[in-house]
């Protein structure tokens, strides 16, 4: 009953139980957090639009994104994974969602930015859709934690639109 | 990951299998004083049959136990494997090398940014990755899918198999919705040295075998 077997058996079992408590109070103590982030994205100029040889639209923007996340850290988060996407309804496609750029954050002072970025991901659609195209921008969030539960949310800009023509 | 989930339980089920045998050999403090092999050697001396089989049915109640569990867990997330180790540092610094990851794979559909594990035809070990874009189907509601690790530079086309563009629906084992930090190493240092492993198995067997109290 006092062996040495079974005092670090006790002892071991009773280290990962407390440890696995405290990882689940560090995790749920995130739903206290309400964040209030806020972001605003430009268009600032088309630099191509085109048809790809195999018949899909393709396009080339300049963007500034600017975002103020800094209310998304707590004390378990390790890092914010952020990306805008553009999202556009077309007639085969129900949804259509194209990351153009994305960046992790991994501090809170990092967690207020704007970045002026041609679109790091290519813009292609599947057929040719993209010619005056209204599109929404979203910006997304994925909140990494130390432990426990990601967070995800997201904004969404509307009243984007692609020009008539290809350039 | 079984092996992870067992270990715990093997080490849980020892302190039942301690309290139970605790009860039955009430009396039997001559033993204790002798030291550590001579109370070892008297054990595997006294063993009877009846004892035998009390442990034979313990060390079952743990492994089916465990076994238990793990299906019941699949039950509970749908996803064929639901914890999984991280392997490579591609989605560094978010996930590192040997940190666990619970999956769950509802009926939701696949959208951008969420990190899913996906299994690529021709290739053996399933790929963490997150999404980043996503092309839903009007009429049928089939999903393009294309994905791309946080740490890589370019997509995961390269990884795919040869000439797929887009993963499918039945390519992803399910989506990523928590994080446990390097729980996994206890899988991955065993899966690299099997030696450890072989050595923690005989010792926790012998354990069970030779524990009075």
């Amino acid at each position: 009953m006092h062996s040495f077997g079974y005092r670090a058996n006790a002892l071991l079992t009773f280290a990962v139980t407390i440890l696995a408590i405290l990882c689940a109070f560090a995790s749920l103590s995130d739903n206290l957090n309400v964040p209030n982030p806020s972001a605003h994205v430009q268009v600032l100029s088309i630099n191509w639009f085109q048809k790809q040889p195999n018949g899909n639209d393709e396009v080339s923007l300049t963007l500034n994104v600017s975002a103020d996340l800094q209310s998304m850290f707590t004390w378990n988060t390790k890092q914010v994974f952020v990306f805008l996407a553009a999202e556009y309804e077309t007639p085969q496609n129900s949804l259509n969602q194209v990351s153009l750029w994305d960046g992790i954050i991994p501090s809170k002072e990092h967690a207020k930015f704007w970045t002026h970025t041609a679109n790091k991901y290519r813009f292609i659609d599947q057929g040719s859709n993209l010619r005056g195209k209204e599109f929404n921008l979203t910006l997304h969030w994925h909140v990494m934690p130390k432990t426990g539960k990601m967070f995800a949310d997201k904004i969404v800009m509307t009243g984007y639109r692609l020009p008539d023509e290809y350039r | 990951m079984l092996k992870v989930s067992f270990f715990f339980f093997l080490r849980c089920g020892f302190r039942n299998l301690n309290q139970r045998e605790k009860k039955t050999s009430k009396g039997r403090g001559r033993e204790r004083k002798m030291g550590w092999i001579g109370e070892t050697m008297d054990s595997i001396r006294s063993l009877q049959i009846r004892q035998v089989l009390n442990q034979a049915v313990s060390l079952g109640m743990i492994v089916t136990s465990a076994l238990i569990i793990w299906k019941g867990l699949m039950c509970i997330t749908g996803s064929e494997s639901p914890v999984v180790v991280v392997l490579s540092g591609s989605m560094e610094p978010g996930f590192k090398r040997g940190d666990i990851l619970f999956l769950h794979m509802s009926k939701d559909p696949i959208r951008a940014g969420e990190i899913v594990v996906f299994n690529v035809d021709g290739r053996e070990i399933p790929i963490v990755h997150r999404v980043i874009k996503v092309h839903e189907r009007q009429d049928t509601g089939e999903v393009d899918v294309l994905t791309k690790g946080d740490n890589n530079f370019g997509d995961d086309r390269l990884l795919y198999a040869h000439g797929q563009l887009w993963l499918q629906k039945h390519h992803i084992m399910g989506r990523a919705v928590g994080f446990l930090p390097y729980v996994g190493w206890v899988t991955i240092i065993m899966t690299e040295k099997p030696i450890i492993k072989y050595v923690l198995i005989g010792a926790l067997g012998l354990l069970v075998i030779t524990s009075k109290e």
